[in-house]
């Protein structure tokens, strides 16, 4: 029942944030990914997470949306765990296209949650105009472009209007307008209330979304701050090292 | 290569004269094998999909059965539903013996595995690249189910296919259960091994240009419909 008025957000009045992670670590076959991790994502902003390749950005993402098993520490909603799914949505750095047509594969999670088909497909037809796919409603979603899959996989996570949205690299090789466009999107995402957190390798990009940084090294967090000061003072030798563009293992 | 031409002709004769027997026995070859193909595709697709996507003790050795029975002997089945039909047997209190109805429930046991296992495959492949999605979006058990077999659709008419072709040439087990019984129970397979027995090999060589044509119309028009080359990147 709860499912069929998910979307309308009228399951649990409370927000669903602050989130809170607590000695949170993820381990594969006895091999530390990340952690132990403490954080607490407010109510507000935008998060960016950075550091370098094989720092624990993705898992830690994956770790907060619950698709990467807890190990051990504790992931803390405002709301209990199965509610709070219905309210978050993911963007992967690959987006993962269905075979199915734009508009089909941007209703599909109204879909899901019990909405009729002609409605659903109305309310997509209409993200697809935001995201600026209007023209391509009846193309098979997986020969879109690169830029364009990545704006399908954003429509169709922000149908459901989630509290909260993880999206890991969502601009990894896209040209400059094609990540433009993106973040306009997600700016407007930010500004209808949805909180964002986003992991990126992109350091203007970092500059232009970010309130706060949390910067990732070697599987732990080695510095969370508030972008402004992350940038003008970074607390850390690795993450001075990384702001300037130095290699950082 | 006479013999070759000579059947050739005789297919040709008895297709565009419509010769009333071949006609009745084209039309029962294609009720037994399409029921067959529809009841065994309602039992394989989900339960392929559900292989797919369900993790459980015995998991690999339940595939590994069910891939192994891809290769079940058509005789040996035939043997099995006889006795099951026969009036000694369990269910032969239903009067099912040599009938349409046995061949079908022939059929379905042989080309069921065939369905199921090749469905299997295309679902796990697909499951694999849509896992996280479907998870991230809190899709049910039932969803992500129906998901897989919708999208993967092209792939399941391929399995489906597969069984037809299995079925329509299927010739061991039918004519143990069907009897190949004139006007009633005779279809091209066991016609064909009628007329073989009996010395017109031309005539049977010419049944058999048939029974190929129809596998090739049949596999030609589902294609046209569902539009598989119109729409290949789905």
């Amino acid at each position: 029942m709860g499912k069929a008025r998910a979307w309308e957000g009228q399951e649990d009045a409370r927000p669903l944030l602050p989130l809170e992670l607590h000695g949170a670590e993820a381990r594969v076959r006895g091999k530390r990914l990340l952690g132990p991790v403490d954080l607490t994502i407010g109510r507000t902003g935008t998060t960016i997470v950075m550091g370098p390749n094989g720092s624990g950005k993705t898992t830690l993402l994956r770790l907060m949306h619950g698709l990467q098993r807890l190990s051990a520490g504790t992931i803390r909603w405002n709301i209990p765990r199965a509610q709070a799914r219905e309210r978050q949505a993911y963007v992967f750095q690959a987006p993962i296209m269905m075979r199915r047509s734009v508009v089909d594969s941007i209703a599909y999670p109204l879909i899901l949650r019990g909405m009729n088909r002609r409605q659903a497909r109305a309310r997509a037809a209409d993200w697809a105009d935001r995201v600026g796919l209007g023209a391509a409603l009846h193309r098979p979603a997986q020969v879109l472009s690169g830029g364009e899959k990545q704006k399908l996989a954003l429509a169709r996570a922000l149908i459901l209007q989630p509290e909260i949205l993880f999206l890991d690299e969502p601009c990894a090789n896209l040209d400059g307008r094609a990540m433009r466009e993106i973040e306009a999107i997600l700016l407007d995402a930010r500004a209808g209330g949805t909180r964002i957190v986003m992991a990126t390798h992109d350091m203007g990009q970092a500059r232009r979304l970010a309130s706060e940084i949390i910067f990732l090294y070697a599987g732990r967090i080695h510095e969370t701050a508030e972008a402004g000061a992350f940038f003008a003072r970074p607390a850390t030798a690795e993450a001075a090292a990384f702001i300037n563009g130095e290699i950082v293992e | 290569m006479d013999g070759i031409l000579e059947g050739f002709s005789q297919a040709l004769k008895l297709i565009v004269t419509f010769d009333p027997d071949l006609y009745e026995i084209i039309a029962m070859s294609l009720r037994v094998t399409l029921t067959a193909v529809i009841v065994a595709s309602l039992i394989g697709l989900p339960l392929g999909a559900w292989l797919a996507v369900n993790r459980f003790r015995h998991r690999r050795l339940t595939i590994a059965v069910l891939n192994a029975l891809m290769g079940l002997p058509p005789v040996v089945v035939g043997l099995f539903v006889y006795l099951l039909l026969s009036r000694a047997g369990p269910l032969g209190v239903l009067g099912l013996l040599f009938t349409p109805t046995a061949m079908i429930i022939a059929q379905v046991i042989i080309i069921t595995p065939l369905i199921a296992s090749i469905a299997h495959q295309a679902i796990r492949d697909l499951w694999a690249e849509y896992h996280d999605l479907l998870i991230s979006m809190n899709a049910s058990r039932a969803q992500r189910i129906r998901t897989l077999l919708w999208d993967g659709r092209r792939a399941l008419l391929t399995a489906m296919l597969a069984g037809f072709g299995r079925a329509i040439g299927e010739v061991g087990a039918i004519m143990i259960v069907g009897g190949s019984i004139e006007h009633s129970t005779r279809v091209l397979t066991t016609a064909i091994a009628l007329e073989t027995s009996k010395g017109n090999l031309e005539f049977a060589l010419g049944l058999g240009f048939v029974l190929i044509a129809l596998a090739v119309a049949v596999n030609l028009t589902i294609h046209t419909l569902s539009g598989t080359e119109r729409a290949s990147t789905w």
